[in-house]
């Protein structure tokens, strides 16, 4: 890997303002990699002449001395942002061709403050999964091997291609977004680190929805300063949005490498479960040894609900996403298999372009929400939401943030889950918690297991209290120093 | 509660989705599956618990009702599988 790919942002926007290259070199080292990584499948749409003609522009502009924050970084976009004249498709075959004439808030937020697209990143399809396997592209394969082996592994899902992209050096930064883990655990199981905002930090407006109420983008990056960068340009209130938050967005950068000194960290003993290898039980007392050596106080605390919201969230995100899906019926746009009249179109447009996972959810979420199960399901899991958001609202009487870990499991190799939705569904059973309540999480890399892959730990924080995890990040980060980078073999 | 076959081909039929008959009983396994572990949700008391529909607790904004955009037939039928003379063209609707 060349110098300049390798470089995180921060380095990378002090070497574009102090002119030792040109945003049109360093984009031009990323295509050269990108090019050469196809047996990664990270990017689903390549968009090479855009790229240089958005870093000739951010030169122009830095050579008229109007630089923005993130003028001439070269990043990669998640497919799950509309980009205006670009190919977008939440990795979906229904949506192969669709050329949005639109631009998504936050990826218009990048383009505001200088940034540069390389091109759109794999993921599972619409989002749905947690191995990138439902990609309608095929997976993405992550970057990592185990220790002599070379069997291809899950970079995790739904943001496996962000994840493999920012692992692999295909781009300094990403875009991702997190459901019920998208963002967390493919950050995880590629030594990365990804911060899902708290709900409304980010504009969903342009983002292909899924589960509106739990859909939120955050950044991707290789450290937690990187992350806190991105993620001030992508922040903001639009009016677009209805659940767009109006409150200020603070430099979150300014919040990494500041003491954590006295700060009180919750350990959920509810997430200690049956099955969790050792390995990832004795990294979280590492994390936990981190924090007290840096003058943390660590406490215990109970979230009493925590095994109840998976099963909740397998039902509100399948209903809000059968409802959301209903849009694609081949008329206005997408794919259209024509039938013998209006009701066959639907169904033969629906049947071919969905993929296995997108049809089973939204047939859950159809029978959940249809006339006599509505109460006994959906209102029941609604309720249920309400008692896990009461849990953490319990637990910050005697805690500033939580610290566990972000995945049950290292990456575990593609197709050994594919066949048991419900196998694969426990991965999310660390992060599903924090999107129901909509708070703010991060993953942060925090060492190598016995097979020689990254495991991260996750740092859960209040409402609109992302400046703590970075603080809370950064010294994870600093204590754990990962350095150890995946062996270049594609 | 468990899901037959002739569940799975109602549901399919509400989403507007073909499945081909002999994909209603594995279909049918696979939910039961996950519905049946979505039942331990009962084991929750939500006795007078509000049902939670979203984390951010503000009500719906409002703005003026004016036209912001539009004007632009190009662009909204560029996507569709077809069009004629500046219209979506879509199977016959009313018989």
């Amino acid at each position: 890997m060349s110098a300049l790919t390798g470089l995180t942002l921060k380095a990378a926007l002090d070497g574009l303002a102090d002119k030792s290259f040109s945003s049109e070199e360093i984009t031009r080292e990323h295509l050269s990699a990108i090019a050469a990584s196809s047996a990664l499948n990270a990017y689903v749409v390549h968009a090479p002449e855009k790229a240089i003609e958005m870093a000739k522009a951010s030169d122009a502009r830095r050579a008229k001395g109007d630089a923005g924050p993130l003028d001439g970084a070269p990043l990669g976009i998640k497919d799950l942002f509309c980009t205006e004249g670009v190919e977008s498709t939440a990795g979906s075959m229904i949506l192969r061709g669709f050329k949005p004439a639109y631009e998504s808030t936050v990826t218009a937020n990048l383009w505001r403050d200088g940034a540069v697209m390389l091109g759109k990143l794999n993921m599972d399809e619409f989002a749905m999964g947690s191995s990138n396997e439902t990609s309608a592209w095929g997976p993405v394969v992550n970057p990592w091997r185990s220790n002599g082996g070379n069997a291809d592994l899950t970079p995790g899902g739904s943001s496996g291609g962000s994840a493999a992209a920012v692992a692999a050096e295909l781009c300094l930064a990403a875009t991702a977004t997190d459901t019920g883990g998208s963002i967390r655990q493919p950050a995880a199981f590629t030594g990365t680190v990804g911060v899902k905002p708290t709900y409304g930090r980010c504009s969903r407006w342009g983002i292909v929805a899924f589960a509106s109420s739990l859909d939120q983008a955050g950044p991707m990056a290789r450290t937690v300063e990187d992350t806190a960068i991105l993620l001030r340009s992508m922040a903001g209130h639009d009016a677009k949005d209805s659940t767009s938050i109006n409150a200020e967005v603070p430099d979150f950068a300014s919040f990494c490498g500041k003491s954590v000194k006295g700060l009180r960290i919750g350990i959920p003993k509810e997430y200690r479960v049956d099955g969790m290898p050792p390995e990832i039980d004795r990294l979280w007392e590492q994390g936990i040894a981190w924090l007290k050596d840096a003058g943390c106080e660590i406490v215990e605390v109970s979230l009493p609900h925590t095994k109840y919201a998976l099963p909740a969230y397998y039902i509100i995100a399948p209903a809000e996403a059968s409802s959301n899906l209903a849009r694609y019926d081949g008329m206005r746009f997408g794919l259209r298999v024509e039938g013998a009249n209006l009701t066959e179109t639907y169904e033969n447009t629906r049947a071919q372009g969905f993929g296995a996972e997108v049809k089973r959810r939204i047939l859950i979420g159809t029978y959940v929400l249809s006339a006599g199960y509505y109460d006994a399901y959906y209102i029941k899991a609604l309720k249920v939401r309400r008692r896990i958001a009461d849990d953490f609202d319990q637990a910050w009487q005697t805690c500033d943030a939580l610290l566990t870990p972000t995945a049950p499991s290292a990456a575990f190799a593609l197709g050994s889950k594919s066949d048991d939705p419900l196998a694969m569904y426990l991965n999310d059973i660390f992060t599903v918690t924090v999107n129901l309540a909509g708070l703010p999480g991060m993953s942060v890399p925090a060492g190598l297991d016995a097979q020689g892959l990254p495991l991260g730990l996750q740092l859960i924080g209040r409402n609109l209290d992302e400046g703590t995890l970075f603080s809370l990040g950064s010294a994870l980060e600093k204590a754990a120093d990962f350095r150890a980078k995946p062996a270049k073999w594609w | 509660m468990a899901i037959d076959v002739a569940t799975v081909r109602k549901v399919a039929k509400l989403a507007r989705i073909a499945e081909p008959e002999e994909r209603l009983e594995p279909l049918a396994r696979e939910l039961n599956g996950i519905i049946s572990w979505i039942e331990q949700l009962n084991e929750v008391d939500t006795d007078g618990v509000e049902p939670m529909t979203t984390s951010v607790a503000m009500s719906l904004p409002m703005r003026d009702d004016v036209v912001t955009e539009g004007g632009d037939p190009a662009r909204v039928l560029g996507n569709a599988p077809r069009t004629e003379k500046g219209f979506f063209v879509v199977p016959k609707v009313v018989e």
